[in-house]
């Protein structure tokens, strides 16, 4: 999932304010002088939706912005696209500020650039679901073969072969979900919004759908701007989160960042009862290992040992993690003398964990031994050590810093 | 007796000058009709033509092809066996009680002024539901079209074109086309909020919006309008035999003025046949081109 063009912001919004009323314009004075939502609502009639939010997307990622109902996140998702008007700032796509287009150029920047995946699924119920699916291409003047035959493809991938003639009121809340996720897929955009297009599905169809949105995001890299209400689902898919509350952005960053250093009392209130077993991975809580030996000679390796306070170490080669050596084993074979190199006989097996796993999958092999749980990446390296102690503290009740 | 004063008697304008007021309106609308009368009847021309053309058509031709194209109109909108036989049974009835030419007549004066009501109509429908301010404007126009007396409107059109089959039509239409501006407004405004914002989304025109979107989702609710001014032009055919529109209205005219109860009886029933044909047949189209929506409601 994660790759290099990372870092390349796609989507930048800068100092957006959105005001609902008759003369927004005339109010934001008062929004600019720093008077409550409450008190511009009670003197001018006039709703502060969005207030002074800057944040940034970066192409290929999956940017969570997560909220409670009213907090502004539905009416922030439908500016990446005009569906609102922002009252003032800047939104800016590829570099271009979209808030300047004219109808035509907005109505083709939507067909070409974004998708979007609704909470009630916005299906059309007079058309076929392949029709819904092809519908984006349609809009586009595509010919009709073509634009079928595209559609079902994607009505495939998302697992409803079969489903083409139907129309969607026959299918279920899932099916009708995928065929808005087909629907989205099908006109190739770069971006996709979801607007909390799971929250209306049952917690198994939910988590399902999960799977399969991470499973395609891992093939396609788009660039999805997702919206929830749920903290985990937001921890579980978001390679970014930013935080809404009463119109204003409270945190942005990486989901351990929002976990562990919750920026204030709201966040904290929010990511209390997260499971975190479930929500962090092994790499965000591991510490650098302690003690790495490389050394060929048994006299080395005691000597790369003895550097660091520890009495054992894990033993890496070219290829990679090999196991664990003690101490004490290392001075009995000195003692006995037969032996010069490290062998195999001298280390111990200690299975090796993944960087990537969520820590509940790997809780059971902490118990099950008595050092620390070497980290490996994909290639077998050695990337860090999970203790029992860290991994406690992670999930005990202190919610304080690292 | 005490004087008269504001209090008791309600403060009217003085006799002579309503007198004056009525006279001065008259005469000017008068004057506006012999101005301009012809060159609006010249408007009307083409109009005029079709519905005779129309006419003499139904009446001309053999009844048992004009039958066996209503059979064919009835079967393709509802495909229902039971219903055709329904409509055969009913025009043979009327046909043996000799009211086939009358009833021809009626048919097409109604024909034409239901295409006519929605040619006008679902465009104004459309116009409201897109703006509010023509919204608050049409509205209460609708509001008088159908609870002035029809007789009223009747008398600045006779003025104007006289007696003959084109004020009847404006009379017709006036009377018989709110429902469906109402309801083709309705319908669209009642378009799922989610489903046009997708259409939105995907990058779809105003055009695409409507044509695509706005009117199939609207369509049970326009049928139900289309239907409403059906019923409400046949309603007016009484009325508007008055100003010489022949059809089945004429001899219900001359029984109210003779008292020939039987032949009231009899075209009244000819009137509600046609009606009830209308009505099922229409609503079986509606109910065919909806099923979709597989009862489930929208998605």
């Amino acid at each position: 999932m994660h790759n290099s063009d990372k870092t390349r912001p796609l989507i930048q919004i800068r100092g957006l304010y959105k005001l609902f009323g008759k003369e927004p314009e005339k109010v934001m004075s008062r929004v600019h002088g720093g008077e409550s939502k409450d008190r511009i609502l009670a003197d001018t009639g006039h709703t502060l939706g969005l207030r002074d939010i800057n944040l940034e997307v970066r192409a290929g990622e999956i940017f969570v912005i997560m909220g409670l109902s009213g907090s502004g996140k539905s009416t922030l998702i439908r500016h990446f696209n005009r569906l609102i008007d922002p009252t003032e700032g800047e939104i800016l796509v590829d570099g271009t500020d979209i808030t300047g287009f004219s109808a035509r150029e907005l109505e083709s920047f939507r067909r070409q650039k974004m998708s979007m995946v609704f909470q009630r699924f916005g299906l059309m119920p007079h058309r076929t679901v392949i029709d819904n699916v092809a519908y984006g291409l349609s809009v586009q003047g595509v010919a009709k073969a073509e634009r079928l035959k595209k559609a079902a493809q994607w009505l495939d991938t998302v697992g409803l072969a079969g489903y083409e003639q139907q129309y969607p009121s026959r299918l279920s809340g899932g099916q009708q979900q995928r065929v808005g996720l087909a629907r989205a897929l099908c006109t190739d955009a770069e971006i996709l919004l979801m607007d909390e297009a799971f929250s209306a599905l049952d917690p198994l169809i939910r988590s399902e759908m999960q799977d399969q949105l991470i499973g395609l995001q891992s093939k396609l890299q788009k660039t999805i701007v997702f919206i929830t209400h749920d903290l985990d689902e937001a921890l579980r898919l978001g390679d970014r989160i930013a935080i809404l509350k009463d119109g204003e952005l409270v945190q942005q960053g990486a989901p351990e960042d929002i976990l562990l250093n919750p920026a204030t009392d709201y966040v904290e209130a929010f990511v209390k009862d997260v499971n975190r077993a479930r929500a962090l991975t092994v790499e965000t809580v591991m510490k650098p290992p302690a003690c790495r030996i490389t050394a060929e000679t048994i006299d080395e390796a005691l000597n790369q040992m003895k550097k660091t306070s520890e009495d054992f170490g894990y033993y890496v080669n070219d290829d990679g993690y090999q196991g664990v050596i003690l101490q004490q084993t290392l001075e009995q074979a000195m003692q006995k003398g037969n032996h010069k190199k490290v062998t195999s006989i001298l280390i111990e097996t200690v299975p090796a964990i993944q960087a990537d796993s969520i820590l509940e999958s790997v809780i059971p092999d902490t118990l099950d031994t008595d050092f620390p749980l070497p980290v490996v990446d994909d290639h077998g390296q050695l990337q860090g050590q999970l203790s029992r102690s860290s991994l406690a503290e992670v999930l005990g009740d202190v919610a304080t810093s690292q | 007796m005490a004087k008269e004063s504001w209090v008791t008697e309600f403060p009217d304008m003085e006799r002579s000058d309503l007198i004056a007021l009525r006279k001065t309106l008259d005469g000017a609308y008068r004057e506006f009709s012999r101005e301009h009368g012809d060159l609006i009847e010249s408007f009307f021309d083409p109009l005029l033509a079709f519905l005779v053309w129309f006419e003499n058509l139904l009446i001309g031709a053999p009844w048992l092809l004009i039958l066996a194209v209503i059979i064919g109109l009835a079967y393709a909108a509802s495909r229902s066996w039971k219903l055709c036989l329904g409509v055969v049974g009913a025009l043979l009835t009327i046909g043996y009680f000799g009211m086939w030419e009358n009833t021809m007549r009626t048919l097409s004066v109604i024909t034409v002024c239901t295409l006519l009501s929605l040619v006008l109509g679902i465009p104004v429908g459309i116009a409201m539901a897109r703006s509010d301010r023509v919204r608050k404007l049409v509205t209460p126009m609708l509001d008088i079209m159908q609870t002035m007396p029809a007789f009223v409107y009747l008398i600045p059109v006779v003025m104007l074109l006289g007696i003959g089959k084109i004020p009847g039509v404006i009379a017709v239409v006036i009377y018989a086309i709110p429902p469906v501006i109402r309801l083709t407004n309705l319908g669209i405004r009642l378009v799922d909020k989610e489903v046009l914002e997708a259409a939105t989304a995907y990058g779809a025109s105003p055009w695409q919006r409507l044509w695509g979107v706005q009117l199939p989702l609207a369509m049970p609710t326009i049928m139900a309008g289309i239907n409403q001014t059906i019923m409400m032009a046949l309603a007016m055919v009484v009325i508007a035999s008055m100003i010489g529109v022949k059809g089945l209205g004429q001899p219900v005219l001359k029984s109210i003025t003779n008292q020939y109860f039987t032949l009231g009886l009899l075209n009244g029933l000819a009137i509600v046949a046609l009606a009830i044909i209308f009505d099922r047949v229409s609503q079986a189209y509606a109910r065919r081109t909806q099923k979709h929506s597989g009862g489930a409601g929208h998605a």
